[in-house]
């Protein structure tokens, strides 16, 4: 086998040196009943040249992402990624080592996660960052945790304008403990009411839970939103799946949120189908004996030269196992790094004319697709890359025609809220050129 | 014997520290249309505060230098027990980033994504084949996330019956995940003995087993690479009661293609994707980590599944038992993909020869340390061997000087101080992807270091020498944490 160094000639003097005759032999203290006395029922090993063809020919039942025009967001959201990003994570010192047990072997992913832990802090205005999470829906599950903990208090009100799938996991991990989470209908303007808000609240609610820019791609008040939380002695917990929008909007930190949790799979990680992702979570240093997951501090060692340590993994359950309040154990260290190199190739101005760029995209697009007969946009105000566009009859039929021609129209909303049925929720990066727009102008006009 | 590698003349400074006002590594494309009206000052902020400024090339050069202070497989020997780090094969690289999957959006309908559906319904076949298990759900993004997902199918099968029953037991020698796992679906977690052999305290576990008991979570092969033998009688003892299995299936590696969990008894299990199946672990993740069940479990998997029916792959929700969703979408599609490749490159007799390579490998370097080291547990080894520091504790040298020694002959340590109940464990798995030359520079360098621990214990205590950088103080670390860079802290160093 191709990934395995030993000859036949060396397997036998393997075999030899610890006494054993045949390989079988090595599984001896498996019960006998158990053993598979037939081979598995798998295709037979493929060379490498017919892998990489039968892959190619996968691939290639998807939509040619170089031929179609795709408006999809929610949560997911296609950028370019300069090549330094793919180049560097490739380096066999990052993709091929372990979480950082050893520091004075490690000091490069190490360094890597402090930078990236800053880098979240200076994004999103708030003082400690960890190492990542799975995803920005396992970020909030385990924001809505820290936030049970903190206040010692079982009642969550999310926003129903939150993603719809961040919602559904938390509620997966948080079904069987003594907290649940209640959903506040947002207004006809698409956003928290914080006077509603404020109503809503009791002395059992540890947490409220907003997205910015919300599901339907608002940007939410944030400043009344945590006056009303802090008041009732709650948190306010911030909820980012678009990060490219903190280029250009104030980092929630800034604006009252006690934690921000969010997905940074748009800082240079590739859609890939839904995964892997980079869930991240910033918080206030009030909560730091709270943080799930990984952290990694700065330490001296004996020659007094500054270097990195994983730290205060007392809170982690190596330590207190069948106590630990999070079970986190990895963290997304590729896609970190991914991210981290992301935001330095871009840095401080370049991330804020992309989310400017992205912001006139959407813009230029919402002024051809309001100017469409019967379409307008049922929200209106401001909104950064992505908006709801209302069409004249049932979105799904016109989304399937359009999807013929080789252009994703967004996303159904119906899929998520079944009285929308003829909306749609449209995004645009900086990969969706103007013709791309004006191609998707045309064929919605034609098609309605 | 491998040379330590030569330590970069100079510490690299943070990105933050290099930072010039003014530059910028990339541009963004021309906006094509005309700029949108400005935001309310309300919503917008005027910069991103300490944000870094550098032109590509001190990006590159940056992360460059930092990647050398990294020791990775591809470099050598990385023999953390119970991490498995194998060789990642290139080629899934190059699977991961064709453009048809790499760009490919998670809710495109799916009609527009057959072939990625495609590949994840047959990994699910694959896995069922080789688990010995009727289905399997790729949605948990890692195997914690995975123990999550099968403790909680339990309970919805136990609640379906009337009573979610309040206990898992788990063995003392298990994954820290396992007992937060199970406190994280509302249950009181018992630890269960280890025996002489290493093996769960078999009447310990018939004294503890009871209507009350959901689950039992076992590692097989457990965390001292020692197999359970009673596998059968384990799983009769807990199912006569009404309870279940739960597989950890963090050791796969070590039978993959001799037997299967399933055949054994196990009702529900995961399998690390990056452990038996090569995807890269990148400095602590991504991971990936399907669930299987046997049929009675199945109505509970998480949502959406994929199903084939004869209009092609299709996304199926109606299933009304469901825990519901562990991932924002279908899980961590780009390791699947290269699990997927792995298989497929490996067929049946690859797996097997994985299984048995990496036994080999684990047998041969206790056959050449034992007598050397302390052996603690004498029972048959499978993938990994784990020795103690009980011969060295006289010459005042323990386990963790073993490992920062190691790193000057140009070695990633073993894991240290796991499992639990083996005090001052070095835990060794060589994994198939080394060869005999490897191996035996490996168990050269242990030697010297056993002799030097006798003639200059010194040396051990205060390695490592040749690294960039010295053993670091982390209980200060932990005193006074730094956790990020601020502009005043870094004036304060200077």
């Amino acid at each position: 086998m191709r990934y395995i160094p030993s000859s036949p000639g060396e397997r036998r003097r393997l075999l030899e040196a610890i006494g054993l005759r045949h390989a079988g032999e090595l599984f001896d203290s498996i019960p006998r009943e158990f053993r598979l006395e037939r081979p598995l029922s798998l295709p037979d090993p493929m060379p490498e040249a017919d892998l990489v063809e039968h892959l190619r020919g996968l691939s290639e039942q998807n939509l040619d992402p170089r031929e179609a025009a795709v408006f999809l967001g929610a949560g997911a959201y296609r950028h370019f990624i300069p090549a330094v990003v793919d180049h560097l994570i490739s380096r066999s010192e990052f993709y091929s080592s372990y979480t950082p047990y050893q520091p004075e072997f490690s000091q490069g992913t190490l360094q890597a996660i402090f930078e990236f832990q800053t880098l979240i802090c200076q994004l999103t205005s708030l003082d400690v960052a960890n190492a990542s999470l799975y995803d920005g829906a396992s970020a909030l599950g385990e924001g809505i945790l820290l936030a049970h903990r903190a206040r010692r208090r079982r009642r969550i009100v999310a926003a129903s304008t939150v993603h719809p799938e961040y919602l559904k996991v938390a509620a997966t991990l948080t079904s069987r403990l003594d907290l649940r989470i209640e959903t506040l209908p947002s207004g006809a303007d698409g956003l928290v009411d914080p006077g509603r808000l404020a109503q809503s609240l009791d002395p059992e609610t540890a947490a409220v839970v907003i997205q910015q820019p919300n599901f339907l791609g608002r940007l939410e008040e944030v400043e009344p939103i945590a006056e009303a939380a802090h008041r009732a002695g709650a948190l306010l917990l911030v909820v980012v799946n678009e990060a490219v929008s903190l280029g250009l909007l104030k980092g929630p930190g800034s604006q009252g949120a006690d934690a921000v949790l969010g997905e940074a799979q748009s800082l240079g990680v590739p859609l890939s189908f839904g995964g892997p992702y980079l869930g991240f979570m910033a918080i206030r240093s009030d909560f730091l004996r709270e943080l799930p997951g990984r952290l990694v501090g700065q330490a001296r060692d004996g020659a007094g030269r500054t270097g990195y340590v994983l730290t205060l993994a007392t809170r982690e359950q190596h330590i207190r196992r069948e106590r630990a309040t999070s079970n986190i154990c990895t963290n997304q260290g590729l896609c970190m790094l991914a991210a981290s190199i992301f935001l330095a190739t871009l840095g401080k101005q370049g991330m804020r004319d992309l989310a400017d760029l992205n912001r006139a995209r959407a813009e230029y697009a919402k002024s051809r697709l309001s100017r469409i007969p019967g379409c307008r946009i049922p929200h209106g105000g401001p909104t950064f890359n992505e908006f709801v566009l209302e069409l004249p009859r049932e979105a799904k039929p016109l989304h399937r025609a359009l999807l013929r021609e080789g252009i994703v129209a967004g996303l159904p909303l119906a899929d998520y809220f079944p009285e929308r049925k003829r909306d749609l929720l449209l995004a645009f990066t900086e990969v969706n050129s103007k013709s791309q727009i004006d191609r998707l102008a045309e064929a919605l006009g034609e098609a309605r | 014997m491998s040379v330590p590698k030569v330590p970069p003349k100079r510490p690299e400074g943070l990105l933050f520290e290099q930072s010039t006002p003014g530059k910028r590594g990339c541009e963004v494309p021309a906006a094509q249309v005309p700029a949108a009206a400005p935001l309310d000052p309300r919503f917008t902020r005027e910069t991103i505060e300490g944000f870094p400024e550098l032109s590509e090339r001190e990006v590159v050069r940056h992360f460059t230098r930092i990647s050398r202070l990294n020791y990775g497989n591809d470099e050598g020997l990385y023999p953390l027990g119970s991490c498995t780090m194998k060789y990642n094969p290139k080629v899934n690289e190059k699977a991961a980033r064709l453009e048809g999957f790499a760009e490919a959006h998670p809710l495109v309908p799916e009609e527009a994504a057959q072939g990625s559906l495609r590949v994840l319904s047959e990994l699910e076949r694959f896995l069922c084949e080789i688990a010995g298990m009727d289905a399997f759900t790729l949605q948990p993004a890692a195997g914690a996330q995975g123990e999550l997902t099968g403790i909680r199918m339990v309970r919805a099968f136990h609640e379906s019956r009337g009573n979610p029953r309040q206990v898992v037991l788990i063995p003392d020698s298990a994954h820290g995940t396992n007992p937060a796992s199970a406190h994280l679906c509302g249950y009181r977690v018992e630890e269960i003995g280890s025996d002489p052999r290493g093996c769960v305290d078999l009447p310990h576990l018939r004294e503890r087993m009871s209507e009350d008991v959901a689950v039992l979570m076992l590692t097989n092969p457990n965390t001292l690479g020692v197999f359970e033998t009673e596998i059968g009688e384990i799983c009769r003892v807990v199912h006569e009661r009404g309870g279940m299995v739960y597989l950890d299936g963090a050791n796969l590696n070590a039978f993959v293609g001799v037997a299967r969990p399933g055949d054994m008894g196990a009702d529900v299990m995961h399998v690390n994707l990056h452990k038996t199946f090569s995807t890269p672990h990148g400095g602590g993740g991504p991971g990936s980590g399907p669930v299987g069940v046997k049929e009675p479990l199945a109505r509970f998997l998480p949502v959406p599944r994929v199903v084939r029916t004869e209009a092609g792959y299709r996304w199926r929700s109606d299933f009304p038992d469901s825990i519901g969703r562990v991932h924002a979408f279908h899980g961590n599609f780009g390791m699947v993909l290269r699990a997927y490749a792995y298989i497929l490159a490996n067929g049946a007799a690859g797996l097997r020869e994985i299984a048995e390579t990496a036994v080999l490998n684990a047998n041969y370097v206790r056959k050449q340390l034992e007598g050397t080291y302390h052996l603690p547990y004498s029972s048959p080894t499978l993938h990994e061997v784990i020795f103690s520091d009980r011969n060295l504790e006289k010459h005042g040298v323990r386990t963790l000087d073993v490992a920062k020694r190691l790193m000057d002959y140009g070695f990633h340590p073993p894991t240290i101080y796991f499992p639990l109940i083996v005090k001052g464990a070095l835990m060794i798995e060589p994994t198939e992807s080394e060869g005999i030359r490897e191996l035996d520079a490996f168990i050269e360098a242990m030697i010297r270091i056993a002799r030097e621990a006798e003639e200059d214990p010194e040396i051990l205590r205060t390695a490592p020498h040749s690294t960039p950088i010295g053993r670091l103080d982390e209980a200060a670390a932990a005193r006074k944490p730094i956790l990020r860079w601020t502009p005043a802290a870094s004036k304060g160093e200077a």
